[in-house]
């Protein structure tokens, strides 16, 4: 199955449309709910990024027997430096999104931490894609 | 205990699922960033926030959370009521603070 968001840049509130989606979808489908809560918390993450930091963008997700492969792309500034995107509590989010509650710098470390692996493709000043792929039953992979 | 039970506790407002008040809980966590409940939390069923905004109902169904308790009397939207409401999320609210609206719920039994 092969689905399809745009992730509108200037709505916050919408932040979360995919990931609900895909999460409503997966529970449909019988996934196990930790295979669930992982990939739809690396999704919203990232949907979360794509407001906060490139005026939005797409979310193309495939779902597989064994798999859940999320590719996030954006056109926004790009990530000058992935190591320290990486780090827990490194963010360059402004004021106004840690207001919202966001912004603590567990954004990238979040989506590490939840899926299976994480590729980042950057490119300052002219965007950046994460293909995240989260296992259906990573102790039998 | 059950979310009927915390609305005792807390003195709380039911906002919206109240059809869901005796679901049973035995854990929750308390926090206004909602980067670290996706970070730290694992398993709890009830977010106690100060926040106030749509992405706290998205982040407790990300987590698999039933039930949302704003506090210092903070009122949610009606955005956020309906948000909460199509996902099956019980909202309340409490004029208690964060620290003595946790302390009660642990002293009852609440773990983290």
């Amino acid at each position: 199955m092969k689905l399809h968001y745009e992730v509108p840049g200037d709505d916050f509130t919408r932040a979360g449309d995919a990931s609900g989606d895909v999460k409503r979808r997966l529970k449909r489908l019988g996934f196990p709910p930790d295979v669930i809560r992982r990939a739809a918390i690396a999704i919203y993450e990232g949907e979360i990024n794509m407001v906060i930091h490139a005026g939005g963008g797409t979310a193309d997700i495939e779902i597989m027997p064994d798999r859940i492969t999320a590719v996030l792309s954006d056109n926004g500034p790009g990530i000058p430096d992935v190591e320290k995107a990486m780090q827990e509590g490194w963010s360059t989010a402004p004021d106004n999104i840690r207001a919202l509650g966001f912004g603590a710098g567990m954004g990238l470390p979040n989506i590490r931490k939840y899926s299976d692996s994480l590729n980042i493709d950057t490119a300052v000043g002219k965007g950046t894609t994460l293909t995240i792929t989260v296992l259906a039953n990573p102790a039998q992979q | 205990m059950t979310i009927n039970d915390i609305k005792n506790l807390l003195n709380a407002t039911v906002v919206s699922g109240h059809q869901l008040l005796d679901t049973e809980v035995h854990n929750a966590c308390g926090s206004d960033m909602m980067s670290d409940v996706l970070a730290f939390v694992k398993d709890q069923s009830v977010l106690l926030t100060g926040l106030v905004n749509s992405q706290v109902v998205r982040t407790a169904e990300m987590m698999d959370m039933v039930c949302i308790i704003f506090v210092r009397g903070k009122e949610p939207s009606e955005e956020i009521i309906n948000l909460a409401a199509d996902r099956g999320i019980v909202l309340m609210k409490t004029s208690l603070r964060m620290f003595p609206a946790c302390g009660i719920l642990y002293q009852a039994g609440l773990r983290g």
